[in-house]
């Protein structure tokens, strides 16, 4: 990897599960189309992302980015339009399980936070290391040979995550007892230790105030410049859009009326328009 | 939460996965397991008898926590899956020389085979709808036992060959206490160890937010049968264990009653503990041996408090399980670990 490796030079795993050189494709909506009954929720839906970059999605409420995640991790399936990750080979996402899509490196957060809340810290990480273990019952039930030195091993990188993020203080406390602004750094952990291709978070610093919001931002460029995870990621901050990403698609009533760099999109007319309203002649 | 002993640090992940870390949790083992090896010497007949089956209920009560308290889905088919083990060790047991250890083996297989396809409509149905479908299980089962002729189990089945393992053969209120307590420790060490592992983080994550497992990477399906037929594996194991000490089986030890008692066990027990299931099968278990020898003991002097014993069973066991849910949903697990937790800080609060 090319990132700062002088940087990174203290941990010894790579997080960034994607192969590819930093600016090729990594994700590929094409012509995406969800329906739900009489409701368009995305209509021809195109957005590429590229590995390396920070990429959000924005729009007003009910605009259709939720859905769009959701279509990209495989919770829904869109009707039309193909969903392509490039990582070793290209994959289909539109027509593969949820399961299956975290395996080939899709990794996200939920808006609400979805964490394991009776489980300790360290338990919700290791679960982000499932798709990397070899799961045995017999091995299981008798913790043998393994299974054991399968735990130690991932334990390694646990530790990694929990180094990075800040989060050794409370590596066995249940999560449901942690505070919001911790339970979303947590999930961030969980997703960070599939060593995602994309990593995909859903409003990570909703409901924060000013500091946790900064927190949160300087991990995900952490996460981004330092191990070089590629982002995307939903946000209603314009402040901190507009600061981290290096590429803004705005969607609006399950269209994409703009897509490029942040300052070009935030002068766009069609986006003032769909969250100012039109501006009328006085 | 617990209190954390502290001054208790790691060196490497391998002590920090530890099960027990400190002396005082080692000794406590120790004595638990002396216990269990002198009781025959301290109880009477009557009392080791309950023993034995409150170790019987423990391997099913740790069952069908792996199932309802660590998976999150709710059972009602636990007897069922428990005659399914009795009557494959009993046939075995009359229908071929098996030895018993390789009956019992084949119990925990077939139980789990059945348990795995009774668990399919848990890949649809959550929460009570399931409760409902697992009941069809319950129903199916007994109804089979009863009607399938070559099972030829409509009527009573007794075992007459004895249990003989390698040339001894067990015998006696001893040595079946023995025999059944080894196979509850073994029970008990194997369903922590699962717990330990990938394999139990994926149940427990598919009970806490079974989206979020599904978009880490856990094959949520999969998981759901695997921790339907584990636990049916533990049930059949128990039931098989019942049939070769009994060696006299009828479908009618294995009613819906029993599946409600089960349940019962890991509410008072503690869901999602392995020792909570062992408290449970002991504290339900042993009330129902208390009152029925209080029942005994009370003829002469109150004939009325025989006549109503069933009644006054069924009330005191109502009674027990509603004040578990409002007081200590967590159940005794939780109550011993707080007894143990003010006992280490004992006599400072905090």
């Amino acid at each position: 990897m090319v990132f700062l490796p002088e940087l990174t030079r203290a941990y010894r795993h790579n997080l960034n599960g994607s192969s590819l050189e930093r600016g090729a494709t990594q994700l590929e909506v094409k012509d995406v189309s969800l329906r739900f009954g009489g409701v368009q929720a995305l209509e021809d839906v195109s957005l590429a992302v590229r590995q390396g970059g920070i990429h959000a999605v924005i729009g007003p409420n009910g605009a259709g980015k939720t859905s769009l995640l959701n279509c990209i991790s495989g919770l829904y399936r869109p009707q039309r339009g193909s969903i392509a990750l490039q990582n070793g080979k290209r994959h289909e996402l539109t027509k593969a399980r949820p399961s299956r899509i975290a395996k080939w490196g899709v990794a996200r957060s939920f808006q609400n936070i979805e964490l394991f809340k009776h489980m300790t810290v360290l338990e919700n990480l290791m679960l982000g290391r499932h798709t990397h273990m070899r799961h045995n019952v017999l091995t299981a039930l008798l913790y043998w040979g393994p299974a054991e030195r399968q735990e130690i091993r991932e334990r390694e990188l646990v530790e990694e995550v929990v180094d990075f993020l800040e989060l050794q203080a409370f590596r066995k406390q249940e999560v449901g007892r942690l505070s919001y602004g911790f339970q979303k750094r947590v999930e961030l952990g969980r997703a960070l230790c599939i060593q995602p291709a994309v990593l995909v978070l859903d409003e990570p610093m909703a409901g924060m105030n000013t500091e946790e919001k900064e927190d949160m931002a300087r991990f995900i460029l952490d996460v981004n410049e330092l191990a070089g995870v590629t982002v995307v990621l939903i946000e209603h901050d314009m402040g901190v859009v507009m600061d981290i990403s290096d590429r803004v698609t705005v969607l609006d009533f399950g269209r994409v009326i703009a897509d490029g760099e942040p300052a070009q999109v935030s002068s766009d007319p069609a986006v003032i328009e769909a969250y100012l309203g039109e501006q009328r002649a006085a | 939460m617990s209190t954390i002993t502290t001054g208790v640090y790691s060196r490497t992940y391998r002590q920090d996965f530890l099960l027990r870390r400190t002396w005082l949790e080692r000794a406590r083992l120790a004595l638990v397991l002396l216990a269990i090896a002198v009781a025959p010497f301290l109880l009477s007949v009557y009392w080791l008898e309950v023993a034995t089956q409150i170790a019987i209920a423990a391997i099913g009560a740790i069952g069908l926590n792996i199932l309802v308290g660590f998976t999150g889905q709710i059972s009602l088919g636990q007897g069922g899956f428990l005659a399914v083990g009795a009557f494959t060790a009993g046939l075995t047991a009359i229908h071929t020389g098996l030895n018993p250890l390789a009956g019992v083996a084949l119990a925990g297989v077939v139980g789990a085979v059945v348990g795995g396809f009774f668990g399919l409509p848990a890949l649809r149905l959550k929460g009570l709808y399931l409760a409902i479908a697992t009941l069809a299980s319950q129903v199916i089962i007994t109804w089979s036992i009863i009607h399938l002729s070559f099972l030829g189990a409509a009527e009573p089945l007794a075992i007459v060959e004895p249990a003989t393992v390698f040339g001894w053969t067990v015998s006696g209120t001893w040595e079946w206490f023995w025999v059944i307590a080894a196979f509850a420790a073994v029970a008990a060490v194997l369903a922590t160890n699962l717990f330990r592992t990938g394999v139990g983080r994926a149940f427990v994550a598919i009970r806490d937010q079974d989206i979020a497992a599904e978009a880490v990477g856990v094959n949520v399906a999969g998981y759901k049968i695997l921790a339907f037929a584990l636990s049916s594996a533990f049930a059949g194991v128990a039931g098989a264990l019942t049939a070769y000490r009994d060696t006299f089986l009828t479908w009618e030890s294995f009613t819906f009653e029993i599946s409600i008692l089960y349940l019962a066990m890991i509410i008072v027990g503690g869901l999602g503990s392995v020792s909570g299931a062992i408290y449970g099968a002991a504290f339900i278990i042993g009330l129902q041996a208390f009152l029925q020898e209080l029942g005994g003991n009370l003829q002469g002097s109150f004939p009325s408090v025989q006549e109503n014993l069933p009644a006054i069973q069924q009330i005191i066991f109502g009674l027990t399980i509603v004040l578990f849910l409002i007081f200590e949903p967590r159940g005794l697990a939780r109550i011993w670990q707080r007894s143990k937790d003010y006992l280490r800080l004992w006599p400072f609060r905090y």
